[in-house]
Parts: structure tokens; C-alpha cells; sequence
């Protein structure tokens, strides 16, 4: 009895109350609502993301006095003049031509395994092929890299293997080679290639096989029908349908092996990459402004990178 | 950029609360605050923990009513960056970064008649230039130790006498060449370890500190780092990864430290170490203390501690480090010995030049290059340029 009165006083007050006049308003302009919602994200994204961004491109365009170590806080371009000195221009080459060279083997490698996966994986096989390809995301980065660097390794799995077929000839006939060979497999650029192309894989294969998902098997019969060859088929339908996922792969697997500096540092010729040069300058030699104009070179050759892959429709499923 | 902005007015603030100013030195130790933090490199501060036989932090703990919180920093430079931030009482700081610290007017100046013990400490390194300057004491002494030459006994018949095995081609004992089996520091203080080399194989170049290079000097330094890159397939950066080479990428020598040596040795690995006829860089560490510290008189309680107790002495054996308090070597306050102390270095304390940072306004020859040329050419060096 006393809660029935007490509900109907209740809801008397809260006709004349401040939340309910709100909730009018705001059921009155849905845009006032709107900006509520996003203010936060939008201030977020704002200050702290783009905020620290400018930071560090403001960084940039400082520069260091020779003499003490110092920085000058003036506006100069001599900082982005010392990214051409050979030394440093050396260090992005490097990191461009290896995130290529990645980027390709990944997409190689990847795309008949996403084919399979997409296509003829049914059931348990299919369960078993997304566990297979997100696993190696699951376990530690670092020490599927301390993984590979045993494999590698002079005295390592991947030689004792070799010896044991008799064709560690073929493996030394390799490292002996310029540019790509060295010591042993974890020492070499190789190495580095190897290591690289395995951790981002599933970066890879995942965008492809949402691509080739998409694709209606009746085009890849009407092309029979037509009398496409297998091949012809490949070239003509199928590769430009999924060209999409393979782009949406690649700049996964380009912008990581651009930013990465970890594996680089544990397996390879020690010599640097962006990402290591960036951590060096600003953690070791206290140089922000030139760590800050080398973080700036990653985020240039991806704005051209996603422009293309905006062109070639990297996006439309987006 | 804010980051530091922010840290450098909430700083400035306390620093004005607080009365121990950047000047001041403390005049007397009072009752301890009850806590005590450390920036330290690992192992250094060890409570039993790891292994119950080291334990130098308890019985401070129980004598003191200071409870100490150790945060371990992988290099110099990452220290420099702890005491920046603040929040910290105490670092274990190395030649290359206390005086960037005292510069920075992060530590405050030690009172050494607060430190009962410091009489005990190695008259050597009383005033060392790395925390002793312009007549005021910066830290006390903590550990100090060689840069060691690393190398594998199989593939030399004899123990190698002299630094050229790591820096030019030659055919060791076991008939193959050194190429590809040696490895170099991955940090631009490496070219001190050159400049050493040079010091004494090319006399008439005039180096008088390895640390101190005339743009002359120091580019003959650089070009005998170039020839070492053809020799050497992986800086080593981490320790553990270097004794991971050592078993696995067939090394035959490297500097190294005593750290490295003694756990490989442990591992039944065939290693040895010898410091060659050039003398070796080394380090020397420093208990220094943050200008801004909250618990100051903890802070002096462990620096007494710090030569008084068992810590010298049984840090020695943990670390492969040489004791500042050489009395520690042969009292038996710890576990540490005289064989123990000479085989980590002790006898070989002035073959050692210690570990400080390159600056371009130099004492021994007016102008140097700067620790900040040292990084960007270092980097060239291992790129190949």
C-alpha cells in the first residue's frame, strides 16, 4: 500500500525533474545528442593522438647544436637535410626495400593458403585452419623471436637438419652470397626476411581470404564456361577480385615491418632499421629533433602507400 | 615534449618545497623515513630472492626500518631518464651517465662525514672524476669492473694477449679465420675501446684519453671500427643474447663482462677472459642521490651500509664486479676473496680507463668531439659506411 503511494509521489516529482527535462531536450535535437556522445572520442583522438603527433612533427623542425648536445629551438630544415646524409638515407632504404621485399613474399605465400582456406576448408579442417593461421598472434612476440633465432643459429634446428640430409653445401653456397648471405642465417639480412615474413603472416592471409570469400564461385565457372584456362581465370577474374584483400594485407605487413625495431635488433647484421634509429637517437644520443624527423618517413611513405591502395579499391569493403 | 615540460614544473615545485635545494648537502642523518627507492642495474640490489645465498637488502631492512623498492634500468641511458621523471631517492649510476646527472642538477652533493665507513672506500676512487667535481663529492662508490676480453678456449690454443683479435683478421689457433666469429659492444662508447687500441698501437696519433679524441684521433678510431664490421656479424646489445651466441653462433671472442664469462662458465661452455696488453674500458658505479630525494636519511643509511656490510663483498661474487672497499676482498664479511677480487679485475684497476661521457669542452686536449658525434657515426659504422 505505503509502496504504491510512495512509486506514484515518485513519479510525480520526477515528471517536473531536471534528468526528464534533459531527456526531452535531447529527444528534441538528436544533434545536441550526438555531440554529447562524440565529444569524448573526438577530444580523445584529438589532443592525445593527433595532439602528440604535432608534437613531434613540431620536433622536427628543430635542431640540434653540434656543439653541446643541445636543442636549438628554431625553425630550421636542417634536420630533414641530415635524414639525405648517406648514413641515415641508408637506414631508410634499407627499411623501405626489406618491408617491400616482405610484403611481397607474404602475399605469395599467403594466398594460396587463404585460397584453401576461403574455398575448400569445411568444417573441423576449416575450425583447424583459422586456429593454424591466428595461433602464432596468441603467444608472445618476443619469444617466437628468441624461437627463430635458435632455429637459425649457426649451431641451430635448421642446420642439424641440413647436416642430416647432407645439404649443408647448399646453405653455405647461400650465406657466402653478397648482400643477402652472412655468418649464419641469423645473422644475415635472410634471416631478418625470414623472420619478418613469419610474424606478420596472418595479417596477410586474414584480409585475402575475406576477400576471396566474397568472390561468387558461378564467375569462376562462367569463366570455364568461356573457356578460360585455369591460368587465364587466375589473371582475369579471380586476381583482380581479391586484389582488394591483398592490398588491405600488404599495408598491414608494409607498415609494420616499417615501424618494427625489435626483431631487426635480435636477428640480422645489426644494422639499424627506422624504428631502431628512432630509438636510438631519442633514448641514446638525446637527438629528438632527428629521431622526430625519422618518424616522420614512416608516416609519409604510408600516406602515399594508402593513397594507392585507396585507388585500387583497398577500401570499397570497408 | 609536455611530458618533460610537466615533469620540469612539478619538480621545480617540489624542489622549492622541499629544503634539501640543489646546493645544499645534508648536515646531519636523522631517523629513517621508512622507505627507500633505487634505480639499479639488474642484480645489483638483491634480497635472497633470487638466490637465497645473496641477500644484501634484509637484515638494512631490519636494522633500519627503511624498506627498499628496487627499479632495475637496462642502460645508462635509461637511468638518466628515471632520474629526470623523479619519484626516486638513490641510482647505481655509471660514468657515462653521472655526470650528464650532475650537469642536469639531478643529484644533490654528498656530505662524506656522514658516511662513517667512507674512509674504507679505495683511495683510488675517492675522487674519481665521474663523481667527484669541482671539489664536491657527487655519490659514493659502489662497484666497479673491467670490460673483459671474451674468448672461446677451443679456438685459442693460448689465451689471447692482445685486443687485435677483435679488431683486424687473423687465423686463430683453431686454423680458421677470426671473420664472422667476433662480436663488438653495440653502443657508441665502443669507440673508446678503438681509441684504447689506438692509444697504444699508434702512439704518434696522441691519444691521451680514450674518452677525450680530437677530431684526428677520433676519425682513426672510426676507420678501425670500419674494418671491424667486416669482422664482426652481430653487435651484441643484450647480455643474454651475447651468451647465446656464444653457444649456438660459434664465437670465438668478444669484449664482454665478467657477468657474461662467469654464467657462460657455469653453463660448462668453454670460455675464458683475459684483460689484453692495452688495458680495457670498464665501468665504475655510483650511489648517487636525486636532488629532490624523500627520504634522504635512508638514503645515507644505505650508502654506510653500502661499504660496511655484506654488499661488497658478496655483490663481487654475484656480479663479477670489483669491491670499492678493498678491505672487503679479505675480511670475510661476505663470501668474496682475494683470488675471487684479483680474478675480477682487481689487480688491473690502472690498466682500466672508466667509462665516462664524451663531452666536446675536454680537459686533456681543450676540444673533443661530443658524445652526441659518437652516436650518429657509430650508427654509420655498423651500417657499413
Amino acid at each position: 500500500m505505503s509502496m504504491a503511494q510512495t512509486s506514484d509521489s515518485f513519479s510525480q516529482t520526477r515528471s517536473e525533474g531536471i534528468g526528464t527535462r534533459l531527456s526531452d531536450t535531447l529527444w528534441r535535437r538528436p544533434g545536441l545528442l550526438l555531440i554529447l556522445l562524440l565529444l569524448p572520442p573526438v577530444l580523445w583522438l584529438g589532443i592525445i593522438y593527433l595532439g602528440s603527433l604535432f608534437a613531434l612533427l613540431l620536433q622536427s623542425f628543430f635542431s640540434i647544436d653540434h656543439f653541446t648536445g643541445l636543442v636549438n629551438y628554431e625553425f630550421t630544415l636542417k634536420t630533414y637535410a641530415e635524414l639525405f646524409t648517406p648514413a641515415n638515407f641508408d637506414i631508410i632504404l634499407r627499411t623501405v626495400t626489406m618491408a617491400a621485399i616482405c610484403t611481397l613474399a607474404s602475399a605469395v605465400i599467403a594466398f594460396p593458403i587463404a585460397y584453401y582456406a576461403a574455398r575448400y576448408a569445411r568444417g573441423r579442417w576449416r575450425a583447424v585452419f583459422y586456429l593454424g593461421i591466428m595461433m602464432p598472434l596468441w603467444s608472445s612476440y618476443l619469444v617466437k623471436i628468441y624461437a627463430w633465432k635458435l632455429i637459425l643459429a649457426k649451431e641451430g634446428i635448421l642446420t642439424w637438419a641440413l647436416e642430416g640430409l647432407h645439404l649443408n653445401w647448399l646453405l653455405d653456397a647461400y650465406l657466402s652470397l653478397p648482400v643477402v648471405g652472412g655468418n649464419s642465417l641469423s645473422v644475415s639480412p635472410t634471416g631478418t626476411f625470414i623472420v619478418f615474413v613469419y610474424v606478420w603472416m596472418p595479417f596477410m592471409i586474414l584480409p585475402i581470404q575475406a576477400a576471396l570469400e566474397r568472390v561468387p564461385p558461378s564467375m569462376l565457372e562462367a569463366s570455364g564456361d568461356l573457356g578460360a584456362r585455369p591460368a587465364q581465370t587466375f589473371r582475369h577474374v579471380l586476381f583482380p577480385l581479391a586484389l582488394p584483400g591483398i592490398v588491405a594485407g600488404s599495408i598491414f605487413t608494409f607498415s609494420l615491418t616499417l615501424g618494427d625495431y625489435i626483431i631487426p635488433q635480435i636477428i640480422g647484421t645489426s644494422r639499424l632499421f627506422i624504428g631502431q634509429a628512432v630509438y636510438q637517437h631519442q633514448g641514446i644520443a638525446g637527438n629528438i629533433p632527428l629521431a622526430a624527423a625519422f618518424a616522420v618517413v614512416p608516416i609519409v611513405i604510408m600516406g602515399f602507400y594508402l593513397w594507392g591502395a585507396k585507388r585500387m579499391g583497398a577500401f570499397n569493403a570497408l | 615534449m609536455r611530458q618533460t615540460f610537466i615533469t620540469a614544473v612539478v619538480s621545480s615545485i617540489t624542489a622549492a618545497a622541499v629544503a634539501t635545494g640543489a646546493t645544499a648537502q645534508m648536515t646531519a642523518v636523522g631517523e629513517g623515513e621508512g622507505a627507500l627507492s633505487i634505480v639499479a642495474w639488474a642484480g645489483y640490489i638483491e634480497r635472497g630472492e633470487t638466490d637465497k645465498s645473496f641477500d644484501w637488502v634484509t637484515k638494512f631492512e631490519e636494522a633500519t626500518g627503511c624498506m627498499v623498492s628496487v627499479k632495475t634500468a637496462n642502460t645508462s641511458d635509461e637511468m638518466v631518464a628515471l632520474m629526470n621523471e623523479g619519484g626516486f631517492d638513490l641510482v647505481t649510476a655509471s660514468g657515462d651517465a653521472s655526470l650528464r646527472m650532475i650537469a642536469g642538477k639531478r643529484v644533490q652533493p654528498i656530505n662524506i662525514d656522514l658516511i662513517p665507513s667512507w674512509n674504507t672506500v679505495d683511495d683510488r676512487l675517492k675522487e674519481a672524476p665521474w663523481h667527484y667535481v669541482d671539489g664536491t663529492h657527487y655519490g659514493t662508490p659502489y662497484m666497479w669492473g673491467p670490460n673483459v676480453l671474451m674468448y672461446n678456449t677451443e679456438a685459442f690454443a693460448e689465451a689471447p694477449t692482445s685486443w687485435s683479435v677483435v679488431f683486424e683478421e687473423t687465423t686463430l689457433s683453431d686454423g680458421q679465420s677470426n671473420k664472422g666469429r667476433v662480436q663488438a659492444y653495440d653502443g657508441p662508447i665502443h669507440i673508446a675501446d678503438a681509441a684504447n687500441y689506438l692509444m697504444f698501437h699508434k702512439p704518434e696519433l696522441g691519444i691521451k684519453d680514450p674518452y677525450e679524441l680530437t677530431p684526428d684521433q677520433y676519425a682513426a678510431a672510426l676507420d678501425l671500427l670500419r674494418g671491424q664490421r667486416e669482422l664482426v656479424s652481430r653487435y651484441w646489445h643484450d647480455a643474454f643474447i651475447q651468451i647465446d651466441d656464444f653457444k649456438n653462433e660459434g664465437m670465438a671472442a668478444s669484449g664482454s663482462w665478467p657477468f657474461q664469462v662467469n654464467l657462460l662458465k657455469a653453463d660448462n661452455v668453454p670460455v675464458a677472459s683475459v684483460i689484453p696488453e692495452e688495458g680495457a674500458t670498464g665501468w665504475a658505479d655510483t650511489t648517487m642521490l636525486h636532488v629532490d630525494s624523500e627520504h634522504p636519511n635512508c638514503a645515507y643509511k644505505w650508502m654506510e651500509h653500502q661499504l660496511s656490510s655484506n654488499l661488497q663483498s658478496d655483490l663481487s661474487v654475484w656480479f663479477g664486479a670489483v669491491p670499492s672497499v678493498p678491505a672487503a676482498c679479505t675480511d670475510g664479511r661476505g663470501m668474496q676473496n682475494q683470488e675471487g677480487c684479483d680474478a675480477n679485475g682487481l689487480a688491473q684497476f690502472d690498466k682500466i680507463k672508466f667509462w665516462k661521457t664524451p663531452v666536446a669542452n675536454c680537459e686533456s686536449q681543450g676540444e673533443c668531439v661530443p658524445y652526441y658525434r659518437w652516436v650518429s657515426d657509430y650508427i654509420g659504422v655498423i651500417g657499413g659506411r
